[in-house]
């Protein structure tokens, strides 16, 4: 059984959107995703500045066999991006809850309100 | 699963929670555990794949070795029983109809290990050459499991686990054993540049091994580290390296096709022809100079010219590097040109290099 934790939002692609502060989030991807994946061994990720757009594409997680494109599941500007990862894409698998990706600052934190909670995203994985 | 079908270790492969995809026709396992622990297995220890989707043609009768020497691209004649050779069937344009293992059993007796993605094909191209030949050919497929034991502790593990000894079992051999009064027949060999054995037998003799070797620790392996293992050793995959669109000569395989030799084979002549006049691209090793991982499919490119693709590529199990085989056009295949490989929408920039991937890592 794949772990959703409470109090995150999810996106339909498998991404969570933790919330830091009012339009401050890390963005990262769900236990789910990474078992589905597999072995991690490669994150593609856009570089601070950087802008994302909802629903649009701006890296890829690559396991040994193949390569998935990450969807933006809100807009924002990239504050930070996690250098870790490039060192230990394992941690995606070990802890994805703790393996963030991007922080970005929300262009709209009414954006939140299309992504799912715990409750949807547990229907949307067992469908 | 429509028309999927499966292979006799299949309820093993659902006890031990693989994850199964389609391949070939079949419902396969591509990973048990991670592909990364299984390759690691297979390079460092003992592990063993269910190879009993592969196609086994058996051709017999008086004109067998003629035969076989007129459809294969390797050499037939020089072989002794017990004695095994890879190579190439080529169409007459000489593009390839598959790669396969011809076992010789004895001069009126030869056994054909094909790809399972190819045994239909195979099998009608194998009877449609027979013309003028005194030989009958049985497809045994479904008759015969296999499993791959593969790594370097192997010799040793079979030895404690099943009590058989393989000590004297030269490279590319095989011979005939018994095993609980089932008959086997076993050969040094493989598709992962480790040392290993594959082993032949009846449906129920090899559930039984399997299991035996399950209990005796040897890592079950899934389809994801039998491709990643084999493109280190830089072995060639049906459907990347060679098609029947490309020719054993464009992929690198020169070695293995007797082309300098009197023997005449079908599609010798188109090769002779390539060689001379028109060989415009070749299979090559490639090396990104950044960490990105060239798949399978991505174009290459030098400047803004778009000069091949990628045949086959991983971020490398055993090296750590972003290496792939890819099909470049002329000259670029050239050691040391800079090329760049298209990911996603970034060109990232890389070299070509040579193909002996696994010598470097240690």
């Amino acid at each position: 059984m794949s772990k959703i934790l409470e109090g995150l939002y999810y996106s339909n692609d498998h991404e969570w959107v933790k919330v830091l502060e009012d339009d401050v989030v890390l963005i990262g991807i769900t236990d789910f995703a990474q078992s589905e994946l597999g072995d991690v061994v490669f994150v593609d990720l856009p570089e601070e500045g950087d802008e994302l757009v909802q629903g649009e594409e701006f890296g890829a997680v690559e396991s040994v066999k193949a390569a998935s494109d990450l969807l933006a599941p809100v807009s924002g500007e990239i504050i930070e991006v996690n250098e870790d990862l490039v060192g230990e894409p394992e941690k995606v698998n070990q802890e994805p809850y703790e393996a963030w990706f991007l922080k970005v600052k929300l262009n709209d934190p009414k954006e939140l309100d299309k992504l799912l909670d715990h409750k949807a995203y547990k229907e949307e994985i067992s469908e | 699963m429509e028309n999927l079908k499966v292979t006799p270790l299949y309820e093993e492969h659902l006890k031990l929670n693989a994850k199964m995809v389609d391949f070939a026709g079949f419902h396969m396992p591509i990973s048990y555990t991670s592909i990364k622990d299984e390759h690691e297995a297979i390079r460092n220890n003992v592990g063993m794949f269910d190879v009993s989707h592969m196609g086994e043609i058996l051709v017999i009768g008086k004109d067998s070795e003629k035969y076989i020497e007129f459809i294969f691209t390797n050499k037939v004649n020089e072989l002794k029983n017990g004695e095994i050779n890879y190579g190439m069937m080529l169409n007459k344009n000489g593009t390839v109809v598959d790669d396969l293992l011809v076992y010789k059993i004895s001069d009126e007796s030869f056994l054909l290990v094909v790809n399972a993605s190819n045994i239909a094909k195979d099998y009608t191209h194998i009877v449609e050459q027979t013309n003028g030949f005194d030989v009958l050919v049985k497809n045994m497929s479904e008759d015969y499991a296999e499993i791959a034991v593969q790594g370097p502790k192997t010799e040793v593990k079979i030895k404690e686990a099943l009590d058989i000894d393989l000590s004297d079992l030269k490279f590319f051999n095989f011979k005939e054993y018994t095993f609980n009064d089932h008959d086997l027949i076993i050969s040094r060999t493989g598709y992962t540049g480790e040392d290993g054995f594959e082993i032949y037998g009846d449906h129920s003799i090899i559930v039984e091994i399997w299991k035996i070797l399950v209990d005796n620790n040897v890592t079950p392996c899934g389809l994801g580290s039998r491709d990643t293992l084999r493109f280190e050793a830089n072995l060639p995959l049906y459907g990347h390296e060679i098609s029947d669109e490309i020719t054993p000569i464009e992929a690198g395989l020169k070695y293995f096709v007797k082309i300098d030799s009197e023997v005449d084979f079908l599609g010798k002549d188109a090769l002779l022809d390539q060689i001379e006049n028109s060989l415009t691209r070749r299979v090559v090793g490639l090396e990104l100079n950044k960490q990105a991982i060239p798949r399978e499919g991505y174009k290459v490119f030098k400047n803004d010219k778009e000069i091949g693709y990628i045949t086959t590529g991983y971020l490398s199990i055993s090296t750590g590097k972003p290496i792939a085989l890819a099909m470049i056009n002329r000259p670029f295949t050239k050691k040391g040109t800079e090329v760049s490989v298209q990911i996603r929408n970034k060109m990232i920039p890389g070299f070509i290099r040579n193909k002996k991937f696994l010598k470097e890592t240690k």
